[in-house]
């Protein structure tokens, strides 16, 4: 999901209630100043204990530069500590330097609350049953216009009332598992999320939609592809590339294709649904095992790397573009295996990477290591003896490409013999991500070096393909005049 | 419209007019206010398109903003058109705002000091919902850069609310039915929008006060010039009235007639009111149904309702009890209410094929048959107080259509609807949208707050330009004309204009001449005359002073400048053979011009003649004048002698 770095975000949370009475007192008194001073600190606290206001006061400050009338607003805890916010009555907010402040009144004081409202939402034994599973962010969410707070929506019922359109697609379900951002995803949440999804598929569901920030939402996808085998429904990764709070928002739509696949499509398996253009036209159904995050920013970020996706979700229909997924099937068998070691670790190689990289790794009890090589999967010759060192102590080497598309393929050049020889296995091609990810499932059972290689190279969920399409592989080039004119005949 | 219907002060005092300004200018900056895109329109076809939809995010109480809800309903296809050079990934909201244009900013403080602002210490961007489209993300990203300013109008103040910066919107290329295409060039060019209280009294006043203000900006020297570069918003209301928004007034010699028919139709509209209380209709009382009236139309000799039928759309009628009679009451001119309940349909229910809608005493020129009206009537049980309206098109649409007939009907029984209107060419007006509440204003999360320091703001304030009503004073004085004041207090000419008449000893109004007109005459002659530098300038007339050359040389001389750019004036003189000429030489060449005459008092004009001669010679050496009052003289000693 996009992540909203606000600090009024916590707001809704309540604060936890120990049972201890003195501690009550102690934290409701630190909860009430925190409330009071929200977000401020240092000098811009001070002033406002000193001026006699606090947050939600609404105040005349008269400062060197003109008197200035509004609400004092929270203020983002990363900004500097020598303003104070305020919302003028013409909905703007403005800074106000607290060393230009000569003097401050309240007149009022307008404390906001947020709630979002709630409405039923319409169940019926004729639609399919799918179960949405929150880790964090937002997947939509209601404004609070006076204070522009972003105030998520997770129930089904809130969810309901701000994308009514998923009532005409199932019963939706929902369960929040943890609420953080998706770069501090981990082995923890890996493993809740593998073991809620087979309780939810044993107790019947249709379909499973996961509500995931976009930034690590590929590597959730691999793991997700290992630790739940052999799913009867589809488990779907979804997020949004521009907040739900915004009116171009791709948040809706992709909460509603996924709900859609997640509810009919016939591929069960693990898969991101996310846009397939910019446009606001379809989404694509990606293997969780061969799709990657593109850009840092565009809506069409999610691309499937070396094959070509699953699937299109367009607002009617579903088009499957291959024939090789797993059927959605009536029983209720999956293999749900949450094994992960979590001492293995990517390395990027760049020329002139030194060798105390790989012995570190070593000296620190690394299990596994996957290495981004160049090329066909080369790194410098410094290497070799670290590298030799690490397998001889029972490390797990092993090599992908840094070019993302294509094969590892070392047998070509003298670089590539020479690392087979010192024992570095090379990964087909898989995307470095989704090695790492496996490394880490495989060593999770044995440390018995051939049998993670056997583990490692038996394709599970596409993540090894045999053999790589010609169409894998388009990335037009702009300003080629040919390209542009193709292009420009359709949305992007 | 007669001076006296714009200007009539007691007339309008009555009527209770408060009128308010929103003026959005253009700033000159190389690059946009949010990315590193150049600042420049295109004309040519777009390189790459895309398609959006625009969604309300709820509001606080889990309602839908009215103008977010009334957009959301016209469900449009949004087309971006692209450009390779000016539109990047920001303007497809694709990539998150770089930060704030500093170049932009300094010319947004640079005029928050000219209108007297106070200015804020830490700028902060906030989101301003639209969801017609118009900007792809469908909020602008705005700022603050001021508030309470004022600037001096007439005898007293005009206040000033509060001065932004902000980004500038797409362009609208079509918008038909579903689809509404932009192009994205414009969108993010920095401009600044100057909002004042309500502090205006009549029409002509509202275009004199926008007329003021564009002059304040212009005089800047940084802010973009050209068709579209500025647009003049105008708020309305009449006592008992609502505020009521026009907007896009193309040209300030629109803005009177627009406020005056503005003020016409809001009195209009609170007459139709009172007209309905009187009828006992106020919104508990008032009573409407609809129905699909398709099949009574479905052998129509009417061409309109026979094409509908053949397209598969549907033809609802809504009946509006006691409303009889309301619909050609007429509002602006040329306009009645029936326009009002129309221009809502167009927009709504994206029927903008005109006319969209037709009522009562209006079928028979619709071509409805007696028999069709008979059965309408019945239908709806008529009686003769009532009205009905019929709609058409798609079914979806035309069920919006009679929704929003119904909305605006029941509207009119509290007086003025608060709306944003569009002003035509001819002054009157037509619904565009209902008025953003104030809750459409978010914090960018974006975009962090920009500090504005103190050192850094005095350093604006030190390099501020002369406020343009000292200016015009002070030209004033100089014994300059009044359309001289107005061009040369803005012109970039002003500088030179200063340091000339400050050191040298020429007539100020000859500068003035020089540098507007003359300059005008040669751009208007197809001339780059911003090739002539300030120096050339101060040096045509510091020559002109030594006498070098006469002022009616300076035409030809500035040509040559023009045309040579790198051309000094010395040596424009030197090229162009003119020599300087003292009164003896001017003496002897009119003596030898009078030589030719024996006889004088035969010839009939010897003061055009001899002149004639004599400027062969002093034409751009010498003062014309000088020149006629020696011929003049020497020609009577001539004469009598
Ligand atoms: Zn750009």
């Amino acid at each position: 999901m996009y992540i909203i770095a606000h600090s009024y975000s916590l707001l809704n949370k309540n604060p936890k209630i120990s049972c201890k009475y003195l501690y009550i007192i102690n934290k409701v008194v630190r909860v009430a100043e925190e409330d009071m001073y929200k977000g401020y600190r240092g000098a811009a606290k001070k002033k406002l204990k000193e001026l006699g206001v606090k947050v939600w006061s609404d105040v005349i400050i008269k400062s060197t530069r003109g008197i200035f009338k509004g609400v004092i607003l929270p203020r983002a805890e990363t900004e500097d500590d020598q303003h104070i916010v305020l919302k003028l009555h013409n909905g703007y907010n403005v800074g106000i330097k607290i060393n230009s402040i000569k003097s401050a009144r309240e007149v009022g004081y307008k404390k906001g609350h947020y709630k979002i409202p709630e409405s039923e939402f319409p169940r019926s034994s004729e639609k399919p049953n799918v179960t949405l599973f929150g880790t964090g962010g937002t997947i939509a969410s209601r404004l609070d216009y006076r204070t522009g707070a972003v105030i998520p929506a997770f129930s089904p019922g809130e969810l309901y009332g701000a994308v009514p359109e998923l009532a005409g697609i199932c019963n939706l379900k929902t369960e929040k598992l943890y609420g953080i951002f998706s770069e501090n995803m981990g082995p923890e949440q890996y493993i809740t999320t593998a073991k809620a999804i087979g309780k939810e598929i044993e107790s019947g569901v249709d379909g499973i939609i996961i509500g995931h920030g976009t930034d690590t939402m590929h590597h959730t996808g691999a793991i997700l592809s290992f630790m739940v085998q052999k799913p009867p429904v589809p488990i779907v990764l979804v997020g949004s590339q521009r907040s739900s709070d915004r009116p171009s928002s791709d948040a809706a739509l992709n909460l509603i294709n996924s709900t859609r696949a997640a509810a009919y499509c016939d591929i069960a398996e693990v898969i991101v649904c996310m846009f397939g253009p910019t446009s606001d036209q379809y989404n694509l159904l990606h293997r969780g095992t061969r799709v990657r995050k593109m850009h840092s920013s565009y809506r069409s970020t999610f691309r499937t790397i070396g094959d070509i996706p699953l699937g299109i979700v367009t607002s009617t229909e579903f088009k499957y573009l291959r024939k090789d997924y797993n059927k959605r099937r009536k029983d209720r068998d999956v293999t749900i295996d949450t094994a992960f070691e979590e001492k293995v670790a990517i390395v990027y190689y760049y020329p002139n990477m030194m060798p105390d990289m790989i012995e570190s790794l070593i000296d620190h009890k690394y299990k596994g290591i996957v290495i981004a090589g160049t090329g066909l999967g080369h790194v410098n010759k410094p290497l070799y003896k670290p590298l030799k060192r690490a397998i001889d102590e029972g490390i797990a080497v092993y090599m992908t490409v840094q070019t993302l598309w294509g094969y590892v393929q070392m047998y070509v050049y003298d670089t590539g013999r020479d690392l087979l020889k010192i024992g570095v296995v090379p990964a087909e091609n898989m995307l470095p991500e989704v090695a790492y990810m496996k490394l880490s499932w495989a060593l999770g059972h044995t440390s018995n070096l051939e049998e993670v290689k056997k583990i490692m190279l038996t394709p599970i969920a596409g993540e090894i393909t045999e053999r790589e399409p010609h169409n894998g592989y388009i990335i037009l080039q702009g300003g080629i005049p040919e390209v542009d004119e193709f292009v420009g005949k359709y949305m992007r | 419209m007669s001076k006296e219907l714009t200007d009539n002060e007691e007339y309008y005092r009555k009527l209770g007019l408060k009128c308010g300004l929103e003026i959005h200018q253009q700033l000159k900056t190389e690059k946009k206010l949010f990315c590193r895109c150049k600042a420049l329109l295109h004309n040519d076809d777009p390189s790459a398109v895309i398609l959006r939809h625009m969604r309300p995010t709820l509001s606080e109480l889990g309602e839908y903003d009215g103008t977010a809800l009334m957009e959301f309903k016209t469900k449009k296809n949004v087309i971006y058109q692209l450009y390779d050079d000016t539109v990047c990934t920001y303007e497809m909201d694709d990539t998150p705002p770089f930060r704030l244009n500093q170049q932009a900013l300094d010319i947004a403080l640079e005029v928050a000091l000219l209108h007297n602002c106070s200015i804020v210490d830490e700028i902060h961007i906030s989101r301003k919902q639209y969801l017609d489209g118009s900007i792809p993300t469908g909020f602008q990203r705005t700022g603050i850069i001021g508030i309470d300013g004022w600037i001096p109008y007439k005898n007293r103040k005009i206040r000033i609310i509060q001065l932004g910066l902000e980004e500038d919107a797409c362009r609208e290329v079509s918008d038909v039915g579903h689809k509404i295409i932009f192009k994205t060039d414009r969108l993010s060019i920095p401009l600044v929008e100057v909002v004042t209280y309500p502090d205006i009294r009549t029409p002509a006043e509202a275009g004199e006060v926008a007329n003021f203000i564009g002059r304040l900006l212009r005089s800047t020297g940084k802010v973009r010039r050209g068709l579209g570069s500025v647009r003049q918003d105008v708020n309305v209301s009449i006592g008992g009235g609502t505020r009521v928004e026009l907007k896009g007034i193309p040209k300030l010699q629109y803005i009177a007639k627009a406020v005056a028919n503005e003020a016409r139709r809001q009195k209009a509209l609170l007459d139709i009111r009172d007209e309905l209380r009187l009828r006992g209709i106020t919104k508990g009382t008032f009573q409407s149904e609809y129905q699909n009236v398709t099949s009574i139309f479905k052998n129509s000799g009417c061409k309109r309702f026979k094409e509908v039928i053949k397209n598969k759309g549907k033809i609802y009628g809504i009946v509006l009890r006691v409303f009889a009679g309301i619909f050609d009451k007429p509002t602006q001119p040329g306009k009645t209410f029936g326009d009002e309940v129309a221009g809502r349909v167009r927009v709504i229910a994206c029927q903008d094929v005109m006319p969209n809608i037709v009522y009562s005493n209006h079928f028979e020129e619709f071509s409805l048959s007696s028999e069709e009206i008979n059965q309408l009537e019945k239908l709806f049980n008529v009686k003769s107080t009532d009205v009905i309206v019929l709609a058409w098109g798609d079914e979806a649409d035309v069920k919006t259509a009679v929704s929003e007939i119904k909305i605006r009907a029941v509207d009119a029984t509290s007086g003025v609807p608060s709306e944003t209107r569009q002003v035509f060419p001819d002054g009157t007006n037509d619904f565009e949208r209902i008025l953003p509440g104030p809750n459409r204003m978010y914090p960018d999360t974006d975009s962090p707050p920009t500090p504005i320091l103190e050192e850094h703001l005095e350093h604006i304030r030190k390099a501020l330009p002369e406020r343009i009503w000292d200016c015009e004073k002070r030209l004033e004085k100089l014994g300059l004309t009044e359309p001289l004041v107005k061009s040369l207090s803005i012109s970039r000419n002003l500088k030179v204009f200063d340091k000339i008449v400050e050191k040298l000893d020429v007539n100020p109004i000859l500068v003035a001449v020089t540098l507007e007109e003359k300059l005008k005459w040669l751009r208007r002659k197809g001339k780059n005359v911003d090739l002539i530098s300030d120096e050339s300038l101060y040096q045509l007339f510091e020559m002109l002073n030594e006498n070098k050359f006469s002022k009616e040389a300076i035409p030809t001389i500035l040509e040559f400048l023009v045309d040579n750019p790198n051309k000094t004036v010395k040596k424009a003189i030197a090229e162009l053979d003119i020599k300087s000429m003292s009164i003896e030489e001017l003496q002897r060449v009119v003596d030898e011009a009078l030589t030719r005459y024996s006889n004088p008092k035969k010839i009939s004009s010897p003061f055009k003649i001899t002149m004639g001669e004599v400027m062969k010679i002093a034409r751009n050496r010498m003062d014309g004048k000088l020149v006629a009052e020696v011929v003049e003289t020497k020609l009577r000693t001539f004469i009598d002698g």
